[in-house]
């Protein structure tokens, strides 16, 4: 379980010293090579379409829209949908666009990637190198908790946050993702900090380095890479998130993707598909950024979170 | 283990207790806590407010008896079956195919993943809009001749969900051809060398030999599929609603709805705790399989 954060990485690894030296034999257009580049071809194609109906229909004008394609690209290009789409586009009463939405997103996002992953990645240190008693108990069913549908929990939690006087604040919204992305990102510390060499750590005791000491100059220099990914893991999962946002804040604190579907989604008024669209596009925009700025590490975080469940 | 390192006494550890906390309130409090809770106010009558008047299994013989729940199951079956296997189908031979040492490598991956990224409520909307059939597929189809093509699933109650899992397969696919493409890379050079010389021909070696190995990924992946399909919610929110009438519900739609929409909290709680008892009935024998014999955390 603790190496499955990185065998993709360590075959890399065998994958560059098994291949043979010298240049490759060449035979590109062997017939197998033709099906294989030509099915990958026509997948890529397939899943490329809904990102390129997205951005043209973004561009395109109302009439040019009802008389064409969905598929046809712009003729006519026109910005309009997104200006409308962030700042004059209505739900319900509200018709400032989806500019509030986002804002509330990274007020939302900000405050709860920060304050998951510190906790989490201090809770993994203390799971690692301290155990202490009853450590196993409480580990086991945080991780058996990540696999309890959030339905379960979401009740009670509303009375949590009446009692506490957060519920409908975006403070509330962050406490719920903090608890919820807990433990994954418990898991992913743990398992990392397992592996930081032990010689490290008793050195450090033997020098009279405590808790906190141990944490901020060894481990926590020592792990950048796993904060990414951490981070990665948090951005794209909260910034996609719909359920606790819906439920757990007021209209006006709603986050992006619940402004979104309520824009497009809404039953008054004619419908505006390339405004749907262009804050379709706006409202995915994050966590594709995220996605193709981080390449690789995502992947890695999502084979981490996604094989520890 | 690094428990080697654990000093003497319990006492030394205080600070590692206190920073502890968060996670101990979470699994407790939260985790524990309001389940058991929900579970315990799924046996009474509340409505609009949480009442303790217990009324033993009603809820639960009500929501048995409702059309829109069994609608919700129904639904949620046959969504789940078929992006269970499609999507290990799929996942699989993608991954099988990126896996041979090909050009672009990376580039595929990423266009082949980049939906995960996205969230189920932009994803349920983009295939809302290339499903609509005043507009989309449908509309193209018709203008290249075939005037009477039909192809309307969002808006036709038989097989509307085939229209949700049209989206979903398309979100989720990337994921298990990544857990897959890790199966594959962790299979050993050796073994296909050695198929390779003994003559076994390439499709005969993966089911024989490189599937039969990678068990682990698979009932790996397959938890993660499934706990995911049991929390369908979004995507049949952006998507369709719920619609046409009842014909998309879901169970995780009908406990939002029943707690937040129709104050009729019992009955959300009771949904909900069925849920529990579907994701209890798969996570159990995985963890048994998977840590039952012999243990490796």
């Amino acid at each position: 379980m603790s190496d499955s954060t990185n065998p993709m990485a360590r075959r890399d690894h065998t994958h560059d010293s098994v291949e043979p030296d010298g240049p490759r034999p060449r035979h590109r257009l062997s017939g197998r090579n033709i099906m294989i580049y030509g099915t990958l071809i026509m997948i890529s194609l397939y899943y490329l379409l809904p990102l390129y109906v997205m951005v043209v229909t973004s561009l395109k004008g109302m009439p040019e829209i009802r008389l064409g394609s969905i598929f046809a690209p712009p003729v006519d290009i026109t910005f309009e949908p997104w200006v409308k789409a962030w700042s004059g586009a209505c739900t319900g009463l509200n018709c400032d666009g989806l500019s509030r939405g986002f804002w509330n997103s990274v007020q939302i996002l900000v405050p709860s990637t920060l304050l998951s992953i510190a906790i989490a990645s201090v809770n993994g240190y203390a799971l690692a190198n301290w155990r202490f008693r009853g450590a196993d108990v409480f580990f086991t069913i945080l991780i058996i908790g990540a696999f309890i549908p959030y339905q379960v929990m979401i009740y009670p939690i509303v009375i949590l946050l009446r009692e506490m006087g957060l519920y409908g604040s975006l403070s509330g919204l962050v406490l719920v993702h903090t608890v919820f992305g807990m433990p994954i990102l418990t898991l992913l510390f743990r398992n990392y900090f397992t592996s930081v060499p032990v010689e490290l750590f008793k050195a450090a005791r033997v020098d009279g380095a405590g808790f906190w000491r141990i944490y901020l100059s060894i481990m926590l220099p020592m792990s950048l890479p796993i904060f990414v990914v951490a981070m990665i893991l948090q951005v794209t999962g909260i910034w996609n998130d719909f359920l606790f946002g819906v439920i757990y804040t007021r209209p006006e604190n709603y986050p992006m993707t619940v402004q979104l579907n309520n824009i497009v989604n809404s039953v008054q008024g004619v419908k505006e598909y390339n405004v749907n669209m262009a804050a379709t596009l706006l409202t995915g925009a994050v966590p594709l950024l995220v996605y193709f700025v981080s390449g690789k590490l995502f992947v890695r975080g999502i084979a981490a979170g996604a094989v520890k469940g | 283990m690094p428990g080697d390192a654990r000093p003497k006494g319990i006492f030394k550890n205080l600070t590692a207790k206190i920073a502890a906390i968060p996670m101990v309130l979470t699994a407790m409090v939260v985790f524990l806590g309001c389940s058991v809770w929900t579970i315990v106010y799924s046996f009474t009558s509340s409505k609009l407010l949480p009442k303790t008047r217990w009324v033993g299994l009603d809820q639960y013989e009500r929501l048995w008896g409702s059309r829109r729940w069994l609608v919700s199951i129904e639904n949620l079956a046959i969504y789940g079956i078929l992006a269970l296997v499609l999507s290990l189908m799929i996942g699989f031979m993608l991954a099988a195919l990126l896996d041979q040492k090909i050009r672009f490598e990376n580039t595929f991956r990423s266009i082949l993943l980049y939906p995960f990224a996205l969230s189920f409520i932009v994803t349920g909307l983009v295939w809302q809009w290339i499903l609509n059939p005043e507009f989309g597929v449908q509309n193209i189809v018709r203008a290249m001749g075939f005037e009477n093509f039909i192809f309307d699933p969002l808006y036709n109650a038989d097989i509307v969900i085939y229209g949700v899992l049209i989206a979903g397969l398309w979100q989720g696919t990337g994921l298990v051809m990544c857990l897959m493409l890790a199966g594959l890379r962790g299979i050993d050079e050796d073994i296909w060398k050695a198929a390779r010389v003994d003559g076994i021909p390439t499709w005969k070696t993966y089911v024989l030999i490189v599937i039969p190995m990678m068990r682990p990924v698979f009932i790996t992946t397959l938890v993660i599929i499934t706990s995911g399909i049991i929390k369908l919610y979004d995507l049949i929110v952006a998507q369709t609603g719920g619609g046409p009438g009842l014909a998309s519900e879901v169970p995780a739609k009908y406990v939002y709805d029943m707690m937040f929409l129709s104050q009729n909290l019992g009955q959300g709680f009771a949904a909900s705790t069925m849920m529990l008892l579907a994701v209890v009935i798969i996570i159990i024998p995985w963890a048994y399989l998977e840590f039952g014999g012999k243990r490796h955390v």
